[in-house]
Parts: C-alpha cells; sequence; structure tokens
C-alpha cells in the first residue's frame, strides 16, 4: 500500500479527516520554506503539497504567482526540491506530494524525477496541466517508482470523463471546489460537495477538496462530506506576509493552529 | 488534405496535445464539438465567406512588386496583401471565423490575448460587430509599444486589461486570458489569437486562416500560370505562415518560415524557437518547440516585433519542421527595421514589423534566385502601428 493511501487508513481508523497544506519549495528562501514544511508536518499535516515552481503558473491566482516569482529568484530547481524531500521525510513521516507544472518535470526527465523523488521518500506526484489521458504515461513511470500520480477533478469534468478518472486514481483524488484559479475565497462552493458525491458512485479512493480554502469552518465543512481539505493560498499569504518583518515559519505554525484547534490542543498537551 | 490533420487528440506527430487545468478540459471539448459540426456546415461556410468579403474586404489582392523584384534583381516578388484587411492585418480572418462559432455556442463574453495589439483589435472589431462584451488581455510592456493599438481596442468598446507578471509580453497576455478562461468558463469564449495551445485551436485557426494560401494559389496561377518556387512568411505563433502554407502542401513548392532573431542568439535574446538552443515542452496546452532554461522555466524572449515575441512556436510548425516540408529561418532586428524602410520606401507600403521580417528574407534570397523564379510573401499586416517603435530604435526619413 502506497504511504499516501496508508495515511488516509490511518486516518479512517481512527475517526479523523486529512488536512493537506500546500508550500512553494523556495519560498521565500530554500532554508525557510524546509523550516515552514517541517513546522506543517508537526502541526497537523497529513500531507505536504510541495509546490515545484513555474515561470507560467496559469492555473494559479496572484498569491501562488508571486510566491513562485520568489521562489523563481532563488534560483531553486528541481534536484533542490527532491533534496527538500529528503530532508523532510527525515525528521517526519509525512508524505510529501511534489505539485507541479509539466515542463520542469519533462525537462529534468520524468524517469529521472520518478526515480529521485522515490528515493527520496516522496509520495506523490500532482502535474496541474497534465490530466488524464496526456499523464498516462507519466502515471506507469511513476508508479514503477512506488509513486502515486495525483489526479484532478473539477465541477465541470463531465461524467464518463469522472468514472475513468475515479476508477484509475491513485493515492487519493483532488477535487478542486470551483472553476477557477488558485486563491483564498470566503465562501465554500457548493458544486465542490456535489463534485464530490458523483464522484464517490465510482470509487472509494479518499478525495481531497481544494482551491479557495482558506479558514477552520471552510475545513470543517470540507470535512463533513470529503476526507481531505486542502489549503494552499492562505498560508503562503502568511509567508508573503512574513518577509521581512517575522518569522515566517512561527506565522505558519501560528495560523494552521489557529485552523486546527484540536491538533493545537493535542499538540500542547504532548 | 488528411496527411496534414492532426489525430483526435490534437496531435501532428508527437506535437500539439491538450495540456491544460482539469477545469478547461470540458469547454475544450465543448469548442472541438461545436467546431467540427460546423467546420463543413454549408450555412456557417456562406456566412463566413460573406463577412470576409463584405466586411473584411476580400479576396486581398497578391500584387506583384515591381520596384522591390527590379531593386533586387532576381526573383519575382508577388505580396499577399493582408494589410488590407479590414483592421490591417490577417488577423481578422480568423476572429471571423470563431465570433460566427462564438454565437452559435451561444456564448455572450469574449476574452483574447493580443501581442503586438492586432488580434485584439480584430477580436474588438468583431465583438462590436455582434454585439459581444469583449475584454482583451494585453502586456504592459507592449500596450507601450503598441499604444495606438490599445487606444483603437478601446474606440471598439473593449475593455483592455494590462497584464504585469513576467515579462509582460505575449506570453503573460495568454495566461491572463487562460485564468480569465477557467473562472468564467461557462459564459466566455476564449477567441485565441494564433495556430497555438491546446487542442483545437492550432487546427481551427490554421482552416480559418487557410484562405490566405487558397486565393494566393488562384491568384499566382492566374497572372503567372504556374505555382511560385517559394512561399515566405514570419512566424510567431504561426498563424498567418500556416495560413499561407496550407493550401500548397502538396504542392512542389518551398516554405520557409521566419521567426524573430532579435539582436543576438543567447537565450532572452530573440525568439527564435527553433535556433541554437531548441528544445521541446509544454508551454500553455501545448506541447511543441520552446525557450526554456536549464530548469524548464521559460526563457525571456526578445524581439522589436511584439507580435513574433513569443516563446513557443505552433504544434503544426515543429511537425512541419521535423518533416522537413517547412524551412525556418530567423530574421535579426536590425534586418527587419532594414526591410521595413526599403518596402516603405520603393513600394510605397509600410510593412508590419512582423511581416518586415519575412521581407528580409526576402532582401537575402531573391538577389540570388534565377529573374524567371517566383516568390510569394506574406505582408500580415500593415505598419502604421509600429511607427512610435522605428523612430525610437532606428528612425530614418530625414537622410535624403
Amino acid at each position: 500500500m502506497s504511504q499516501i493511501l496508508k495515511t488516509f487508513e490511518d486516518l479512517k481508523a481512527s475517526d479523523k479527516k486529512g488536512f493537506i497544506p500546500f508550500v512553494t519549495a523556495g519560498d521565500p528562501d530554500r532554508e525557510t520554506s524546509l523550516e515552514i514544511a517541517l513546522a506543517l508536518a508537526r502541526n497537523g499535516a497529513d500531507i505536504i503539497e510541495l509546490g515545484v515552481p513555474f515561470s507560467d503558473p496559469l492555473a494559479d491566482g496572484p498569491t501562488i504567482q508571486a510566491s513562485s516569482q520568489r521562489a523563481l529568484e532563488n534560483g531553486i530547481a528541481v534536484a533542490d526540491i527532491i533534496k527538500m524531500v529528503r530532508q523532510i521525510r527525515h525528521s517526519s513521516r509525512v508524505p510529501v506530494v511534489l505539485f507541479s507544472y509539466l515542463n520542469p518535470i519533462l525537462r529534468y526527465g520524468v524517469e529521472k524525477l520518478a526515480f529521485e523523488a522515490a528515493e527520496a521518500g516522496a509520495g506523490g506526484v500532482l502535474i496541474t496541466d497534465a490530466v488524464d489521458e496526456e499523464a498516462a504515461e507519466i502515471g506507469v513511470v511513476l508508479g514503477n517508482h512506488g509513486l502515486d500520480l495525483i489526479s484532478l477533478i473539477a465541477p465541470t469534468t463531465s461524467d464518463d470523463r469522472l468514472k475513468r478518472i475515479a476508477q484509475n486514481a491513485r493515492g487519493f483524488l483532488y477535487a478542486v471546489s470551483r472553476a477557477g484559479v488558485t486563491g483564498a475565497r470566503d465562501q465554500n462552493s457548493e458544486t465542490a460537495e456535489m463534485l464530490v458525491a458523483r464522484a464517490r458512485q465510482y470509487t472509494d479512493t479518499p478525495i481531497a477538496v481544494g482551491f479557495g480554502i482558506s479558514t477552520r469552518e471552510q475545513i470543517d465543512e470540507v470535512w463533513r462530506y470529503a476526507d481531505a481539505a486542502v489549503v494552499g493560498s492562505a498560508i503562503v499569504k502568511v509567508i508573503e506576509n512574513s518577509i521581512g518583518s517575522g518569522n515566517p515559519a512561527a506565522n505558519v505554525e501560528a495560523f494552521v493552529r489557529g485552523l486546527l484547534p484540536k491538533v493545537a490542543k493535542r499538540a500542547s498537551e504532548i | 488534405m488528411s496527411g496534414h490533420e492532426p489525430n483526435e487528440r490534437g496531435y501532428w506527430g508527437e506535437y500539439g496535445g491538450r495540456f491544460v487545468p482539469e477545469t478547461l478540459v470540458a469547454p475544450l471539448d465543448e469548442l472541438t464539438e461545436a467546431y467540427f459540426a460546423y467546420r463543413d456546415d454549408s450555412a456557417f461556410r456562406s456566412e463566413f465567406e460573406s463577412l470576409l468579403k463584405d466586411f473584411v474586404g476580400r479576396p486581398t489582392p497578391l500584387y506583384f512588386a515591381e520596384r522591390l523584384t527590379e531593386n533586387l534583381g532576381g526573383a519575382r516578388i508577388y505580396l499577399k496583401r493582408e494589410d488590407l484587411n479590414h483592421t490591417g492585418a490577417h488577423k481578422i480572418n480568423n476572429c471571423v471565423g470563431q465570433i460566427l462559432l462564438a454565437r452559435r455556442m451561444g456564448k455572450s463574453r469574449i476574452i483574447a490575448e493580443t501581442g503586438a495589439g492586432q488580434h485584439g483589435v480584430a477580436t474588438a472589431t468583431v465583438c462590436a460587430r455582434f454585439g459581444l462584451e469583449c475584454v482583451i488581455y494585453m502586456g504592459t510592456e507592449d500596450m507601450r509599444r503598441q499604444e495606438l493599438n490599445v487606444f483603437r481596442m478601446r474606440l471598439l468598446g473593449a475593455e483592455v486589461r494590462g497584464v504585469d507578471s513576467g515579462s509582460r509580453t505575449l506570453k503573460d497576455a495568454i495566461n491572463e486570458a487562460l485564468r480569465d478562461w477557467v473562472t468564467n468558463v461557462e459564459s466566455s469564449y476564449y477567441l485565441l489569437g494564433s495556430a497555438l495551445g491546446p487542442h483545437p485551436y492550432p487546427l481551427m485557426v490554421r482552416d480559418f486562416q487557410s484562405i490566405i494560401g487558397k486565393e494566393a494559389r488562384e491568384q499566382i496561377l492566374e497572372k503567372e500560370g504556374r505555382l511560385p518556387d517559394v512561399l515566405i512568411a514570419c512566424v510567431g505563433g504561426g498563424s498567418n505562415s500556416i495560413g499561407l502554407f496550407h493550401e500548397f502542401m502538396e504542392d512542389d513548392v518551398r516554405m520557409v518560415g521566419v521567426e524573430a532573431g532579435g539582436f543576438g542568439n543567447n537565450l532572452g535574446e530573440h525568439a527564435a524557437r527553433f535556433m541554437n538552443d531548441a528544445s521541446v515542452g509544454v508551454l500553455q496546452g501545448t506541447k511543441s518547440y520552446l525557450l526554456q532554461d536549464a530548469n524548464g522555466q521559460i526563457a525571456s524572449t526578445h524581439s522589436v516585433s511584439a507580435g513574433l515575441d513569443y516563446a513557443t512556436i505552433g504544434p503544426e510548425h515543429a511537425f512541419l519542421h521535423d518533416s522537413g516540408r517547412v524551412e525556418y529561418i530567423s530574421a535579426s532586428d536590425d534586418d527587419a527595421l532594414e526591410a521595413f524602410h526599403l518596402v516603405s520606401e520603393i513600394e510605397g507600403i509600410i510593412p508590419a514589423l512582423e511581416s518586415a521580417h519575412a521581407i528580409a528574407h526576402v532582401l537575402k534570397v531573391a538577389p540570388e534566385m534565377p529573374r524567371n523564379s517566383i516568390i510569394v510573401v506574406n505582408l500580415s499586416g500593415r505598419g502604421d502601428k509600429d511607427v512610435n517603435t522605428v523612430a525610437e530604435v532606428q528612425p530614418r526619413g530625414d537622410k535624403k
């Protein structure tokens, strides 16, 4: 069983839902983003999505665009990010999913990436702009190295397609909550719950909901109908706001504790 | 022509496809279905042709450039006068086709990107003609370079949204247009302006632009009684060139695509995707040749012409490059400016800086060709929009 599936099995066994935070590798710099990832691992992250920055992040809103830009200005490359995975896994058992656009992966080499990422302890890879048939070959290569290729579904995904994607899903299914780019929103979208219900018809694979989730209330809402909630831009915004003034890792830790009061309480009792 | 059709997933050989966020798969499916439903529909075709004739002003002339021919002393040079189209470039051909499709699909809001502004102006024009809301994304660097076109778009009732990310040029405008589309997917139609992006755009745009070559082929047969020896066109995304080339694919005619050579051979100094560091990757929905660094980050590009200043090239061109059917070369900023001035001065035609790249290649090869040989070059647009740029970088005119 894959790391990721094992994580969801454990959550289920203790009747809990998952929290999946996202950070861009290299934002605001390599050392700090590693500290942030480790802080997330200590504070309730069940899986960490580690963003591979890309120059042209067309699925991302302004917050993650700016974050990618900062990381690239620091010269972070795929090899550094794999090293970061190794460092995270050295001090934590939390699975890491690389969250990337396709081009940096193609340039690095799919086979090379699969081998090295698996060796570093990564759990999976999600490729924003390679969906379904375009990702099939890559999925096989990753699978050969024990990595899950995480598939995305969206409210616009047709039933036929949803069925095919859901039935072939590895690790977990990432349900995009609404049409649009990444970025915090005040309201949860009702379309997300409908989408999860549609996917449930076809698969038992765990389903995580992402895009626009930034508050404790939104997480609770997603946990009511899905297996995990992904929080990305809201965390990245905390990092952005900490630059030059505070300690980004400490600020992210405080923010996440606010999102997950039960986890924070448990942590303080230990 | 079946050998020039992509497969059902939009691939010419290994190039093309559909690399987009999941949310856009359904609207692309919807678009593909609509396009194939109307592609050969007689009512659609006749409305398209009627608008091209009476609104756009087609057919455009195939003009014998007598003084340019004499000046170069070699091949007979014909200019396909796409600059005489309504709005001043070939871009309108595609916009007319796509707006008719958008209307049939029931879309009320049109979004588009623009580089030089010609596609933006053409889109704003067809939106005004059909009463549809129009939002144009344009890099702020291009807005500076092409101020006149920004004003034209606004006059036509379009909203022009400046894009400040990346190099603030065409690539960044496409990113932002795609972000808009993914957000407003129900109401909006993305009217992409070149033969690139995800399937079915490269095919659809080529089809709508292939009127250029259809006319040129008939016209040259009428004027010369034979086919030309060489076709020459500039290549940014690749729509004016594929539009000229497509109809001649089965003929014994050489074809040359001219990329922007900028001011140097290093990454960042040009927009020649097939030059030196040529590599294949995925950008903005399609797999093709592109300019990227060692880490797979998209490189910045440079060209004096905003319309050629783009990091990747349409997938069919990548295929035609590998198959050898089309030759691709580049012309530098300086060569293009030289051609710009020459054609202005001896033919009385001010070409767009994009088209001036194609003419720059004519200046190189025509003198070496026999006097009875024939070159057809696509004069894809007029240069009014470029006079400020030329005045900045290479003023001339007081010299005589």
